[in-house]
């Protein structure tokens, strides 16, 4: 078949070479004969690989979306009745640059809280995003233009992308402590140390909720302590909050850090993302936000949001925002889904516990404590990139090399399995 | 505490958009919006196509579908479909595998991820873009690193193409420029190169190894034909040669805000188009990880049916043919009016837009005087016209041109 497409395309050529019409150069190179192929995405090309394997036996605990417990995706009952709503109705005219305005306005209330004053002295400058990667994107294209001279800290490890985000917006990079291998917690110290060693005025990034890939999160009194210390240096924090309501399955709880935040009278930003905690990957809906002084300057701010997102997109997809907007305007849905957010979290906290108890049960030789101590999606479980391949080749189960498991892919029908497979190529260790 | 954003400066205000927003505060029951780059009906509303809603209810009718991320170049049969829309069926780059397809959002989004993909890998980062062009063109190219250069499209005093001062300043180009081609239907200006042009733009673009970067944003919206409107990108890949084409679903299937897109690029051969999709993955996915699948689905749903797909060419020749019985009907007007000056340009010119030849005064007094509202380039959007309100802009065009320098 190759060569027969290579024949079509050198008989093609002679032809051209030979043809009457004039003015041609010789076409037989490339543009593009010196590009490289790409690596594949090492989040995406797991489920990539996932797909591709035939065994019956599969476990794809890869990439972080939701799965029920039959292993299955799942589109929630306030978005299924939110879209019956809007099908036939909408013109699908094109949103404002900034985006859905009832959507940014359900979504700030989420963040800053119902009562924000924030919110109420129209203080924020907020904008429909593409999920939680278009939030972190523009911000950090609003960051290299607005400070062209800064850093962004990013917390080590973190979500693969955010190091690509900040890259392409060319924005440098510094890391800072945050995973304690040993402890399978948080370097508390590490962090502080580095908090307090950076340059004043330096801008973090920090996870909310549910660190990703880590799930390990600072306690409230750890967060207070951050704050003041930010304060004392003046940082610029930029929260990704990509799980609230998934995490601990109380929104409000899950965006503590951040009220901790504003309560101490930081200027921060935030990305939030609906593609978890209403599983809405797809649809690609978010928010970016940040607080300013006054009415004034958060116009301003968001003018120059909107200048970023015309040259990228022009204005964000509409059907994600009607979604949202439809369920959160509406106090039966909006209550609706806060149940099915938390039987979300509920599930994974479930088998946080049935994974740790079968390993224990297993008589593994080590800890397995960290699995119900970290919170959200994912689970660090700290084995090796080795102990990660075989995982795949002897017992096809996907996960990324970093031995982050996706928790959300665990079922009560493959978490013995799963245990199994983990006890055997550690209990050697 | 103080902001660390307290030295930002308030953008200006998106000129396009602004018409909108003074023309939604006017009172008057005569006014009239001839700025929106969007559809009307002859009623002076929006459309929603019949197969779009179709379609529409197939999908919230499937209990199986699901909101999962999809690949980061977008669904698999919406890029083939989407290419085969463009380069036609039968074209021989699709057949050879050497066609690149990502989905994207709308043409906004194919722009800048090609623009991006060409900033990284080619080895010229200069875009020659016309004058005048879309006004986000050039906003879309900087952003992306490359330096923008025109040449000259426009000729005033014709009010059709200035086709000599195109070819010089192409000709002048260094080799290997890139070269933004409106694929039809020139937005703002509406003037089009007859196909011998392309012929001779065609030739002079590959013996000088100038890349061709056609953004396609009225495919079948412009003469009503599908295959016609496309023909000049056809005839670019005929020639065997390289090019990239940012396609939008926005007007032609009026899926305007669900940003509906496609960037193809034609390669040399399977392989390296292969090579370049990975690449441009890269560009995607720290900018929004993966787009979105609502308004795409809706576009495979319809492209993948025969009885949609032939359903959509007679709506979209319904829309096409409003537009240029607009244009038929204005300039017939103007004629019985006898209103000083030539205006074959209105006929002469296609898809959504005529650039009138209006200059800001005349604009501003149609607009105070007669609450017409367009862009301060005297651009009007045909598809606000109707048939009820043909002879209101006549007076005021007839009054500006009488009464205003």
């Amino acid at each position: 078949m190759a060569m027969r497409i290579r024949n079509l395309a050198s008989r093609r050529t002679m032809m051209m070479n030979s043809s009457p019409i004039s003015g041609l150069r010789s076409m037989s190179s490339s543009w593009w004969k010196n590009v490289e192929p790409a690596p594949k995405d090492p989040i995406l090309g797991v489920t990539e690989a996932f797909l591709a394997d035939p065994s019956p036996d599969k476990v794809n605990v890869g990439v972080g979306a939701y799965r029920d417990d039959n292993g299955k995706p799942v589109v929630l009952d306030c978005v299924r009745e939110a879209e019956r709503r809007i099908a036939g109705t909408s013109f699908m005219e094109y949103l404002p640059m900034g985006g859905s305005v009832k959507m940014v306005e359900e979504t700030l209330k989420l963040a800053y809280g119902d009562n924000s004053e924030f919110v109420k002295d129209k203080r924020i400058a907020a904008v429909q995003s593409l999920s939680g990667t278009g939030a972190c994107r523009l911000f950090a294209d609003f960051q290299k233009r607005f400070c062209p001279g800064s850093q962004i800290y990013i917390p080590v490890p973190t979500w693969s992308n955010h190091h690509n985000i900040w890259r392409d917006a060319q924005v440098p990079q510094k890391t800072y402590h945050y995973y304690h291998p040993e402890t399978k917690g948080l370097d508390f110290k590490g962090l502080m140390d580095d908090v307090k060693n950076a340059p004043e005025g330096s801008f973090f990034l920090l996870h909310a909720c549910a660190h990703n890939p880590t799930g390990v999160d600072p306690t409230e009194e750890q967060w207070r302590e951050i704050s003041q210390l930010f304060k004392a240096k003046n940082h610029f924090a930029f929260f990704d909050m990509a799980y609230q309501g998934f995490a601990s399955g109380d929104p409000a709880r899950d965006a503590k850090s951040i009220r901790i935040f504003l309560e101490d009278g930081h200027h921060i930003g935030i990305s939030q993302s609906y593609a978890k905690n209403m599983g809405l990957y797809g649809q690609r809906v978010g928010c970016l936000s940040v607080l300013c002084e006054n009415e004034k300057q958060a116009v301003t701010v968001k003018s120059q949001l909107q200048q970023l997102a015309r040259p990228m997109y022009s204005n964000p997809p509409l059907h994600g925002a009607q979604i949202v907007s439809t369920i959160l305007g509406d106090p039966e849905l909006k209550s609706l889904w806060l149940k099915e957010v938390k039987i979300m979290a509920d599930r994974i906290i479930g088998m946080r516990t049935t994974l740790r108890e079968s390993l224990e049960k297993l008589g593994s030789p080590l800890s397995w404590e960290h699995v119900t101590k970290q919170i959200g999606m994912f689970c660090y479980s700290g084995l090796t990139p080795e102990q990660v391949d075989r995982l795949t080749s002897e017992y096809h189960i996907y996960m990324t090399r970093n031995g982050r498991i996706s928790m959300a892919g665990v079922t009560t029908g493959n978490v013995g399995y799963l245990a199994n497979a983990i006890h055997e190529v550690t209990k050697s260790s | 505490m103080e902001s660390v954003f307290s030295n930002v400066d308030r953008a200006p205000e998106d000129p396009i958009l602004g018409v909108t927003v003074a023309y939604n505060n006017d009172p008057s029951p005569a006014k009239l919006n001839l700025g929106v780059g969007a559809y009307r009906t002859e009623e002076g509303k929006p459309l929603v196509l019949d197969v779009v809603r179709r379609a529409e209810q197939q999908l919230v009718n499937d209990p199986s579908r699901v909101k999962e991320y999809i690949p980061i170049a977008g669904f698999a049969d919406f890029n083939k479909l989407s290419a085969k829309l463009i380069l036609g069926a039968d074209s021989p780059a699709i057949q050879e595998s050497r066609v690149a397809t990502i989905q994207c959002l709308s043409g906004t989004g194919s722009l800048r991820v090609g623009a991006e993909f060409l900033k990284k890998h080619y080895h010229q980062s200069v875009i020659f873009i016309p004058k005048p062009t879309w006004g986000n063109h050039p906003k879309v190219f900087n952003l992306a690193g490359l330096s923008v250069e025109y040449y000259r499209y426009y000729d005033p005093s014709t009010r059709g193409l200035d086709f000599q001062g195109l070819l010089e300043d192409l000709g002048a180009a260094p080799s290997g420029a890139i070269v933004l081609l409106h694929a039809c239907a020139h937005n703002p200006t509406g003037v089009d190169p007859t196909s011998e042009q392309w012929e001779q733009i065609r030739q002079l673009i590959r013996s000088k190894s100038l890349l061709p970067f056609f953004d396609s944003a009225y495919q079948g919206f412009a003469s009503g034909s599908l295959d016609t409107d496309a023909h000049s990108v056809r005839t670019f890949v005929a020639d065997g040669g390289e090019c990239l084409i940012a396609q939008s679903y926005a007007k032609n299937m009026g899926l305007y805000g669900e940003r509906v897109g496609a960037l193809s690029i034609v390669c040399k051969s399977a392989d390296v188009a292969s090579k370049v999709e990975s690449q441009v993955k890269l560009v995607v996915r720290p900018m929004y990880s993966s787009p979105p699948i609502h308004g795409a689905s809706i576009v495979a749903t319809i492209l993948k049916s025969s009885d949609m797909y032939n359903d959509w060419t007679i709506e979209l020749k319904g829309m096409a043919d409003r537009i240029i019985s607009m244009r038929q009907q204005l300039f017939d007007a103007l004629q019985a009016k006898g209103t000083p000056g030539d205006w074959s340009h209105i006929i002469k010119q296609i898809g959504m837009f005529t650039f009138t030849g209006l200059n800001k005064e005349q604009v501003a007094f149609m607009t105070k005087e007669y609450h017409i509202y367009m862009t301060s380039d005297g651009r009007i959007s045909m598809a606000g016209l109707s048939t009820r309100t043909v002879p209101h802009l006549v007076d005021a065009i007839h009054a500006a041109v009488t009464r205003v320098g």
